[in-house]
């Protein structure tokens, strides 16, 4: 399976990436090698093969509903590239 | 509305928010109305590292809602994630879940103008709130509040069944009702515990496919759910009839201008990328754990409407309302320990309380009203010791200040004059005061009776027995 | 000779006979970092202040009868992508250079109680995404052994750091090898627990599936140290398991009588040829102490590393989602409205290798690309991981080479990700199946190191300790030291 720069184009703004024009082109051909390379997968049938999410097989892992005490302002806020009246400031959501 | 030759297919998505204590991922408190971020720790916030937790009252409150909706329990129930980028949204991925929900295959029945019809449920699956946005500086910045973040939720997709806004609207106060009794939230729409965004399509009438639909968004209040639909059933009637494509869009409801309006300019491509979340490992709900949950499932809203309406000789109406909301119901039941007549606690009900309800919009929780005190004022109007009408002074006493209606009556002096002596005095009075009206009634005109009775209500400042005044001033006038 | 070389236990009496205070440890350790770090380069960030401070108190504890922490007074490296409170935590990476973590990591806290003194944060591969260290944003770490040469990773500044003495042991990450293949080319011991033995709560997630925490040592008895005090359940981590931590100090017997080996072929294929010699020798030395071993077979060996490039990540895409340079990190300039600030944030934060697997495993994630991506995936992932289970129901451990070469030269491979990716042909296959493995010196080839996996049952890490701690017993490899 080989991809294209305009598949390159719509994974990077789903990933929100901006990539430079070199970046598409080296990605192009990276990821159709890498992509090319994973269709040996297609060599093995696994018709009827459980899928592995987790190797444990663990199950029903759950606390109690009991509250724990939050976190100060001064720690919620310690990384906030931008913060106003105790809350975290982003630009418009515009799209 | 089924004026046009269109038929109107919708569809409801139904959020709910769980009333844990703790938020599903980590424990930091859900309740509402704290500081912005007050209620926010390390997990909830998304930081580098952490990993969620999940509350275990969570997932059994899900099953409690999943099976009141008659929805089929699943043995393996697993979440994932849905990836998107949002500032309310801090791991940029809502952990939700996709093929394996808590429940699948439910239905609820609903009324509209004496009409059942059964109404399916696609699906209840448990997923986590998002953060609240505030828009500032006119729209070119926003601030990020992280404290309903993580809160609890339910979101139930019914199927699309819905033939008109009204039986939308009903669907949603039955689903708000279920889920009230079912105890696990508090469904208020003004603070955001419950919410609904609509799918809505026209097709016209006989025809298979489904027609383009909308999705409409920001409908807060009941009423404005089917008034949105009302306004996108007619837009979308309109362009058809003007021979317009309806786009697939997400629509907004403005409740001030009473319309819809698209959200997006340019459609996004929307890819949620699910996958099973490594973080989480898989629900096996065993048949004691459902068996535990059934049980503790009460009387819904159903049961309740049928027994009222066969053990009280109500109307299926009567009791559809009273039901209509659990604090209701149990209001009603409360009063019937104080008094024998069910069909005057009703009227009381849907008359005076609801009344002051619609028109103040307060909920119930609100007045001090109690079933003890509706069912004793009820008492004192069979043993004639209050009328009706002074009943309604007393009921407005009860409704402010919670007050006993024994005590409310004799503060005020409000006691019934059922002293044939006393009327008679303010009967002969007013009959004296009144030459036309009884010149009136002896000229065969009974109507004028009413007005010297009322004449009699009014000198004795409402407190005399009417129908001891209107039987001694029929007496008199005869005589 | 440095203080580090003495075994822990002799350590600890010269502490409690006061001929040594931690003081002097933790004096080591800046010593010979401010003597060698200029050149390998292994620290991030260094906290000589704090860790000073924590040697004075941990010199005051030695006056009372306090209970003293099992690793008590132990410089330590960890890894920078485990969060240190306070202390600056970046991956590595541009997008958390400035990041000042709020909480510290369950194995951080357990190193801390278990009375240890953090020295700083070590250089890796941006988010863990690499095996050479040359995916850093800030620095090329070296390999002590031969300046020129990676010294693997993505753990390469703990590898390095043991092997240069500037730590007594240090913690890794290791999602497909990342603790095994830098132990190899640096000439020290790394283990990578069961999956879920170690609490994963405050690693900041690669790929979740895969991850687990380790130490990296200069020998089998300092891991088994290290493992007692950082295994466990953790209520924070729904994937750790309740499973009992062993007594791992006891495992180390010496004898390895009649234990079971099997040698996946597969793994002996396409080595170096001094590599393979060196396998085969410490093989030699495993009969020699009474073990016996088979040649057995992995059959899907050969399709690991395709299988787990696509689950790490595409698990990898959606966990480094959150920097997105709203709560943390750096906020890029950006042109005015949100997209944009996400856009650029994430542009300029991120590496090449680290948005070349964000942009594969968006791919693979992405709608109608799952099933035949992922999902296959997942279902190789079962295939790889029976063939464990069937080994396993014959042989105690499987052991082979940790990779196929030792330390390749700096640069040598940065613009090529398929031939990098395949230098985790050995680790990859242990890190989809979940099971326990570790690295252990096994000679050298050309004056660099060469490393033996061990690779034992799920939870059975009691096992490849006590087998590697036999090996090492009759061997020196472990002893040799760079010459820097």
């Amino acid at each position: 399976m080989s991809i294209t720069t305009k598949d390159v184009e719509h994974v990077a703004k789903l990933a929100r990436l901006d990539l430079t024009q070199e970046e598409k082109e080296v990605f192009t051909e990276q990821l159709s090698a890498i992509l090319k390379y994973a269709e040996k997968l297609n060599e093995l049938d696994t018709e009827g093969v459980e899928a592995t999410t987790h190797v444990l097989h663990l199950s029903n892992v759950m606390r109690e509903d009991v509250t724990h005490e939050s976190l100060p302002a001064e720690k919620v806020f310690l990384n906030a590239p931008d913060e106003e009246d105790g809350q975290f400031k982003v630009p418009a959501v515009l799209e | 509305m089924s004026t046009s030759k269109y038929e109107t297919v919708i569809g409801l998505e139904v959020h709910v928010e769980l009333h844990t204590k703790s938020k599903i991922f980590c424990g930091c408190p859900t309740s509402f109305g704290a500081p912005p971020n007050s209620h926010t720790c390390p997990v909830c916030l998304g930081h580098p590292g952490v990993l969620p937790v999940l509350n275990r009252q969570a997932v059994d409150y899900a099953m409690k809602a999943a099976m009141a909706l008659n929805c089929e329990i699943g043995d393996v129930s697993k979440f994932d994630r849905k990836n998107y980028f949002y500032p309310d949204s801090p791991k940029a991925y809502q952990i939700s879940q996709a093929d394996q929900p808590i429940g699948l295959n439910g239905y609820i029945d609903i009324e509209v103008n004496g009409v059942t019809k059964r109404i399916g449920i696609t699906r209840l699956h448990l997923e986590e709130d998002a953060g609240k946005l505030t828009h500032i500086d006119g729209g070119y910045a926003s601030l990020v509040d992280f404290n309903r973040v993580g809160t609890p939720l339910v979101e139930i997709v019914s199927e699309p069944e819905i033939s008109s806004p009204e039986e939308a609207r009903a669907y949603l106060e039955k689903i708000r009702a279920i889920m009230q009794y079912c105890d696990v939230s508090d469904v208020k729409m003004e603070e955001g515990s419950l919410r609904c965004d609509a799918n809505i399509s026209l097709r016209p009438h006989g025809q298979q496919e489904l027609g383009t639909k909308a999705e409409l968004k920001n409908m807060n209040s009941f009423r404005g759910v089917q008034r949105g639909l009302e306004y996108e059933q007619f837009r979308q009637s309109e362009a058809l009839e003007d021979g317009e494509l309806i786009v697939q869009e997400t629509r907004r409801w403005d409740e001030s201008q009473g319309k819809t309006f698209s959200m997006r300019s340019k459609e996004q491509a929307h890819d949620y990328r699910y996958f099973p979340d490594p973080d989480l490992v898989e629900l096996r709900i065993d048949q004691v754990w459902k068996d535990r949950i059934r049980a503790s499932i009460p009387e819904l809203p159903d049961a309740r409407q049928a027994r009222y309406t066969q053990d009280y000789d109500l109307t299926s109406y009567e009791s559809g309302v009273i039901t209509s909301s659990k604090p209701l119901a149990d209001l009603f039941e409360s009063s019937l320990q104080f008094t024998q007549d069910a069909k005057s606690v009703v009227n009381w009900m849907m008359g005076e309380l609801l009344g002051h309800l619609n028109s103040t919009g307060q909920e119930l929780s609100e007045v001090k009203l109690t079933g003890q005190n509706l069912g004793e004022m009820i008492g004192l109007i069979e043993k004639g010791t209050i009328s009706n009408k002074i009943a309604k002074t007393v009921f407005k006493e009860m409704l402010l200040h919670g007050k006993r209606p024994q005590d409310i009556v004799e503060e005020q002096g409000l006691v019934q004059i059922s002293d044939e002596g006393a009327i008679l005095a303010i009967v002969t009075e007013v009959v004296a005061d009144n030459p036309a009206s009884v010149e009136d009634y002896r000229a065969g005109k009974d109507k004028a009776i009413g007005f010297l009775v009322g004449q009699v209500m009014k000198r004795s400042k409402g407190k005399a027995n009417p129908g001891l005044a209107n039987k001694l001033l029929t007496e008199l006038l005869n005589s | 000779m440095s203080l580090f070389d003495l075994r822990l236990q002799e350590l600890h009496n010269k502490l409690h006979k006061r001929e040594l205070s931690v003081t002097d440890l933790v004096g080591e350790a800046f010593t010979a970092i401010e003597k060698k770090d200029s050149q390998i380069q292994a620290y991030l960030t260094l906290d000589e202040a704090g860790a000073r401070a924590v040697a004075a108190r941990l010199d005051d504890k030695l006056l009372t009868n306090e209970p003293k922490g099992l690793l008590f007074g132990l410089p330590v490296g960890i890894k920078d992508n485990l969060v240190t409170e306070g202390l600056r935590t970046t991956c590595a990476s541009q997008f958390l250079s400035n990041y000042d973590p709020i909480y510290d990591a369950t194995a951080v806290t357990k190193l801390k109680q278990a009375d240890t003194v953090t020295i700083g944060k070590l250089n890796m591969d941006e988010f863990a995404m690499g095996g050479s260290n040359e995916n850093s944003s800030f620095q090329k770490t070296r390999n002590p052994w031969n300046l020129s040469r990676v010294p693997g990773g993505s753990s390469g500044g703990s590898a390095a750091a043991v092997a240069a003495g500037e730590a007594y042991f240090t913690l890794g990450s290791d999602t497909g090898g990342s603790i095994r293949q830098p132990a190899s080319y640096c000439g020290v011991v790394g283990l990578k627990p069961t999956y879920g033995r170690v609490s994963r709560y405050g690693l900041v997630a690669f790929a979740s599936s895969l991850d687990q925490i380790g130490p990296v040592t200069k020998n089998v008895e300092d891991a088994a140290y290290v493992l007692q005090a950082i295994a466990g359940y953790d209520p924070k981590d729904s994937t750790s398991a309740n499973v009992e931590v062993s007594d791992y100090l006891s495992a180390l017997t010496g004898d390895i009588q009649g234990l079971r080996i099997g040698v996946p072929k597969q793994y002996l294929e396409g080595l170096e040829a001094s590599v393979k010699a060196c396998v085969l020798e410490a093989l030699r030395v495993l009969e020699g102490l009474g073990a016996v071993w088979e040649e057995v077979s992995l059959p899907h060996t050969e399709y690991a590393v395709a299988a787990y490039y696509l689950l790490a990540s595409s698990e990898a895409s959606s966990n480094l989602s959150r920097f997105d340079g709203v709560r943390y990190g750096v906020r890029a300039d950006h042109a005015g409205s949100l997209l944009d600030l996400y856009h650029a944030s994430r542009s300029q934060g991120f590496g090449p290798e680290v948005k070349r697997r964000i942009m594969l495993g968006t791919y693979a994630l992405s709608s109608g690309y799952y099933d035949a991506y992922y999902l296959k995936a997942q279902k190789v992932r079962t295939l790889i991981k029976r063939d464990f289970d069937e080994v396993f129901e014959k042989y105690d451990v499987i052991v082979g080479p940790t990779a196929p070469t030792t330390a390749f030269e700096l640069g040598s491979q940065v613009n090529d990700p398929l031939t990098m990716y395949m230098n985790d042909i050995l680790t990859i296959p242990v890190s989809l199946a979940g099971v326990p493995a570790l690295s252990v010196p096994c000679g050298f080839a050309d004056g660099l190191p060469v490393g033996l996996q061990i690779i034992g049952k799920a939870f059975d890490e009691s096992t490849i300790l006590r087998t590697a701690h036999a090996y090492e017993a009759h061997t020196d490899h472990h002893k040799q030291r760079p010459i820097l």
